[in-house]
């Protein structure tokens, strides 16, 4: 690509690309998200809600995850915990007290949110592969806790959760009524984490990202910049996790397990770290894969093992990031 | 003589001393650095001089030793504090923050006089308000037409440029420059020496230097360090007249360096 010599020919004329168009979107973003905001609008009436809503959750749990590999550098191994929990909480909530479905979903963010608090606060100690397997360890612990907490429900979790009615007038039951909810949850969300990073907030979380020594140089107590965009992130796994147990009506030991951390890794991946719109496609793009290939039953993982080697080795920067450069802009 | 605000050093290290595992890489070092100087710390390379900036800015802790600055002890104080009392520093290794634009490295800096940026709910275009003052500041060294550009894209002189830029957004009391002009081309070093004469107004700075001919017309004093000892200190013509500066520093004369 292009560097040195030609880059400094192109200096005084560079960033035209720049230009904002609306909600603070370039004009590639902006039309990529018109293109995200029609499919989730129009695809319902093609494609099986639930299946969709599958995707819109773990497209949400990914964004949450790319805020923090993406844009402050840290790469957290254990975000099963907040995305379980959340499910956990949300479930119980609705089920055994019978809490409205959009109080029990902000439960479960809040649960993420208590848990990323202490939790992050541990991990940013480290740096790299430390704190990686910081929040690893920790997921672990909330995995046993889980597995042994009498609300959980050990080995068969909290099972028939109601999704029931909305704001108290629009009954949940059926899947397209509830597609809406869920599609709502994940465009507030979405917009959310854009607004964070293009905040004054972001702008350090990305210094941070990019040089943290110079950052601190600079004045910023870096680990309270961190801590933030760490418990944001849990935050808006547990919502993820919290609506997809209303979806699926079940929260169990797989949403806790170390697998869903490996997961939404690999969705961030595939679909592209640092790009707002990568997680989106990196979700769909697994989820159909495990749709459709379940019927190959162990194969499943070999087949997203195998997928996970080639973003590595061909397509480091995974199927958005490619296209954001191809096109040279911000995706 | 202790009259610490106004007319006593700046800076002032008693003992200092960094060992690495047995290895002492900063030994037993008294430093004064005068208030309004530009106060130069050469050395060879692996003589320590990154190693006492670490120790300056807290990016290290002692292992021995006390540091005073602005009449205040700040042997125990965090990196991101020092920073905020005026005390800046640069890297030897340029910092940028590469995948941001030009504008929003100076902006980045720029920004500390908020206070804290935990705001995650509000748009980043309040910060907009910081453009003209960053847009000067990449005047005054020369990257008025880069400023839309990713940083990591400069060429390196204009990064070590854009380093300076971004260090001078704080308004520092104090500036600790590691090598500015390492890795440069002669025009691009030349205009670095400019850059730092003329920010060096109103301000106190040390800059370490590996050339000795660098420091020659900029330094009012200028300590030694070789081997993690102060070996000697004065202005350019009594250090570079020293013997042991020659011997030790230069390297040049084979018939000393045997003994080492
Ligand atoms: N983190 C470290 N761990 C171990 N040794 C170090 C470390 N940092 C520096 N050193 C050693 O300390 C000595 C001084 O290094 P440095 O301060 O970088 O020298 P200079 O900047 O003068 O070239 C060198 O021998 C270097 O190898
Ligand atoms: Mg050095």
């Amino acid at each position: 690509m292009a560097d040195g010599t030609s880059i400094a020919a192109s200096g005084p004329l560079g960033g035209q690309t720049e230009k904002e168009a609306f909600l603070g979107f370039t004009r590639p973003q902006a039309i990529a998200f018109l293109v995200m905001v029609a499919f989730v609008l129009v695809s319902p009436f093609f494609l099986y809600p639930v299946f969709l809503m599958k995707i819109l959750c773990f497209a949400l749990f990914a964004c949450a995850f790319n805020l923090l590999i993406g844009y402050v550098g840290l790469l957290s191994f254990g975000h099963a915990a907040y995305f379980g929990m959340g499910a956990y909480v949300t479930g119980y909530a609705a089920k055994a007290w019978g809490v409205p479905p959009e109080l029990a979903i902000l439960m479960g963010g809040a649960i993420g949110a208590a848990l990323g608090l202490p939790f992050g606060w541990l991990a940013i100690r480290r740096a790299g592969i430390y704190f990686s397997m910081i929040t690893l360890a920790l997921a672990q612990m909330v995995y046993f806790f889980s597995l042994q907490a009498p609300f959980t429900g050990g080995e068969d979790g909290i099972q028939a959760i109601p999704r029931g009615t909305l704001f108290g007038i629009f009954d949940l039951t059926a899947d397209l009524t509830m597609y809406w909810l869920v599609a709502a949850v994940f465009l507030a969300g979405f917009l959310l984490i854009h607004r964070i990073v293009h905040s004054p907030f972001g702008q350090v979380m990305k210094a941070i990202r990019d040089n943290e020594p110079r950052a601190t140089s600079l004045g910023y107590r870096v680990e309270q910049y961190k801590l933030l965009a760490f418990v944001l992130s849990a935050a808006l796994a547990g919502i993820a996790g919290g609506t997809k147990s209303l979806v699926f009506n079940i929260a169990t030991l797989t949403d806790v397990h170390w697998t869903m951390s490996g997961e939404v890794v690999l969705m961030s991946l595939v679909g592209g770290l640092g790009t707002i719109f990568g997680p989106v496609v990196g979700a769909a793009v697994i989820v159909t894969m495990q749709n459709y290939l379940a019927e190959f039953g162990a194969w499943v993982l070999v087949i997203q093992g195998a997928i996970f080697i080639a973003c590595v080795l061909a397509f480091r920067r995974g199927i958005l990031g490619e296209i954001a450069h191809a096109l040279r802009v911000k995706l | 003589m202790a009259s610490a605000a106004s007319d006593g050093p700046i800076l002032e290290t008693e003992g200092l001393t960094k060992e690495f595992r047995g290895f002492v890489a900063v030994a037993d070092v008294a430093l004064k650095v005068r208030r309004g100087t530009i106060h130069g710390l050469i050395g060879p390379n692996g003589a320590g001089k990154t190693t006492c900036f670490n120790l300056l800015t807290k990016f290290l802790p002692p292992t021995r030793g006390s540091i005073r600055y602005d009449g205040r002890d700040i042997t125990g104080m965090k990196p991101a504090e020092v920073a905020r009392l005026g005390l800046v520093r640069s890297f030897q290794i340029s910092a940028v923050f590469p995948h941001l634009t030009v504008l929003e490295n100076v902006r980045v800096a720029l920004q500390r006089a908020r206070g804290a940026s935990f705001d995650f709910w509000r748009s980043e275009s309040l910060l907009k308000s910081f453009d003209a003052r960053a847009m000067e500041l990449l005047d005054d060294v020369g990257l008025t037409g880069y400023a839309k550009l990713t940083a990591g894209e400069l060429p390196y002189g204009r990064k070590r440029a854009l380093e300076i830029a971004t260090t001078l957004a704080l308004e520092p009391q104090m500036l600790l420059l590691d090598e500015p002009t390492a890795g440069m081309t002669h025009e691009d070093v030349d205009r670095v020496i400019a850059l730092v004469k003329r920010v060096a107004a109103g301000r106190t700075v040390l800059l370490v230097e590996h050339n000795l001919k660098v420091v020659a017309g900029l330094c009012d004093t200028i300590t030694v360090l070789t081997r993690g000892r102060v070996l000697a200190e004065g202005d350019y013509a009594a250090v570079s007249a020293n013997p042991e500066v020659q011997a030790a520093y230069l390297g040049t004369d084979p018939g000393v360096s045997g003994g080492h």
